[in-house]
């Protein structure tokens, strides 16, 4: 039942990074985790991917202008 | 794209990768379907993504770029060219719906209550064409109160009591089920006493420590107005369903709830939608909310024959979700909540902001535009952006 929100067409596709990953990513974006955009731990994705406070969920949105576009964002509270 | 080869695809990122680019998905896409609609040779196709290059380059925002100051104008203009006011329809006469400018400030706003929710409900695979399903589904998601159904209903003042008449044939119209309706008049009636005499029913207040100096006539008349408004069916919040059948059926509603109408059987979980912001928000997460920013704003912006890029909407929306929340814009949103105490002062409220910040002793770095203004230094834009590092 909480996962049915993820097939939504307005919600994207959310991965959580591996420690490995978010070292890789903080290196080529130049920035550290509290830079990032929020995602709140309450949201309801969060819920339905089961992400912990602290992860870094990758997000492949869907844009107009670039096709897909990858943006991060790091869950807190 | 689609019906390109995989192979011209990979192709195509093979050498844009090669001359070092990071084009967009998009851009890869516009390549390859050029590559094969105009039969390029593979040297022509190198000497295309170079020129592409060159040309994406130059047109990347520089940093230090005005882009905020550039989005609102963008914004700010065609709003003064909307019209003040407009009720119209979204494709569906009898519906309502706010558009115009006050919709656009609705949206900034992040409103938690809009003045025309409505949702645009989809039926899945299974049901998509099924005439007697869809119009069951709307009868159950439509309000129905007992004064729907009522056959008679009368205020006795002299017995001190209510007797309603619930007519059969109008239970059987909306779907319904009589000993359901009985059910329900009984759990919200608990302290009342309930006299049920085939389709006759007759409630009456009961005597307790509140009104032991008899029932008053008032008291009726509220229980009354409470027994007809009493719902028995629907979802909540939802108050019209309209059905309109373009390719398939789809339903329209006055009011939106879109927890309760996704948990409905046969409903399509992709597609139902509502015009509802913050319930998008709480029911689909921060990136729905996002998308259903841009999509409301770009909605509003074009139904009055106005085209924004939507870069600047996606900017606006950027910074409204950006904390993990919906934010309006505005006092209680980003400029009312920025770090700097000048630049909020400068915004409203400067007493507030200035009393608070030096009981509290707050610090402003200086960082930002608006404060840099204010005490007449080079402001952080443009060239000015650049400042001088000490070396060890």
């Amino acid at each position: 039942m909480k996962k049915d929100i993820l097939k939504h067409e307005l919600v994207p596709e959310h991965n959580i990074l591996s420690e490995s990953d978010k070292k890789r990513v903080f290196k080529d974006l130049d920035c550290n985790q509290n830079q990032l955009p929020k995602i709140k731990i309450t949201d309801p994705v969060v819920n339905a991917i089961d992400a912990k406070e602290g992860d870094v969920l990758q997000i492949k949105r869907k844009s107009d202008t670039a096709g897909t576009f990858i943006t991060y964002r790091l869950v807190e509270s | 794209m689609g019906d390109i080869d995989q192979k011209i695809m990979n192709k195509v990122i093979k050498i844009a990768k090669k001359k070092e680019t990071n084009f967009p998905e998009s851009y890869i896409d516009d390549i390859a379907e050029a590559y094969v609609r105009r039969e390029l040779t593979d040297k022509e196709l190198e000497t295309l993504i170079t020129k592409v290059k060159k040309a994406y380059e130059r047109s990347k925002v520089e940093s230090g770029e005005a882009i905020g100051t550039v989005a609102a104008q963008s914004v700010g203009e065609p709003g003064t060219q909307m019209t003040m006011n407009t009720f119209h329809y979204a494709g569906v006469v009898e519906l309502n719906v706010t558009l115009g400018l006050p919709r656009l400030i609705e949206i900034v706003d992040a409103r938690k209550t809009i003045s025309t929710p409505t949702m645009a409900i989809y039926f899945d695979e299974d049901h998509r064409f099924d005439d007697e399903f869809v119009k069951k589904t709307a009868s159950t998601i439509a309000k129905i109160t007992i004064n729907d159904v009522l056959d008679d209903f009368h205020v006795d003042y002299g017995q001190m009591n209510v007797e309603i008449v619930i007519g059969p044939e109008k239970v059987k119209e909306k779907h319904l089920e009589f000993d359901d309706i009985i059910l329900d008049i009984e759990k919200s009636f608990k302290k009342h006493t309930i006299d049920i005499d085939n389709t006759k029913i007759t409630i009456a207040p009961k005597l307790d420590k509140r009104n032991k100096s008899g029932i008053q006539i008032r008291d009726i008349r509220l229980l009354a107005d409470k027994i007809r408004d009493l719902q028995i069916s629907g979802v909540k919040d939802v108050i019209r369903v309209i059905i309109r059948k373009d390719e398939e059926w789809v339903l329209h509603t006055e009011g939106s709830n879109l927890k309760s109408v996704l948990k409905m059987e046969g409903i399509d979980q992709v597609r139902t939608t509502t015009n509802h912001i913050h319930e998008i928000y709480t029911v689909l997460g921060i990136e729905a909310a996002r998308n259903a920013i841009i999509k409301e704003a770009l909605n509003t912006l074009e139904e009055q024959g106005l085209s924004v890029d939507i870069r600047h909407i996606m900017l606006v929306a950027d910074m409204m979700t950006a904390d993990g929340t919906v934010k309006s814009i505005g006092r209680h949103g980003i400029s009312g909540t920025k770090s700097s105490v000048l630049a909020r002062a400068a915004f409203e409220e400067t007493g507030k902001h200035l009393l608070n910040a030096s009981i509290r002793g707050e610090v402003d770095k200086l960082t930002g535009i608006i404060e840099n203004i204010i005490i007449g230094q080079p402001i952080p834009l443009g060239t000015g952006s650049v400042s001088i590092m000490m070396k060890k």
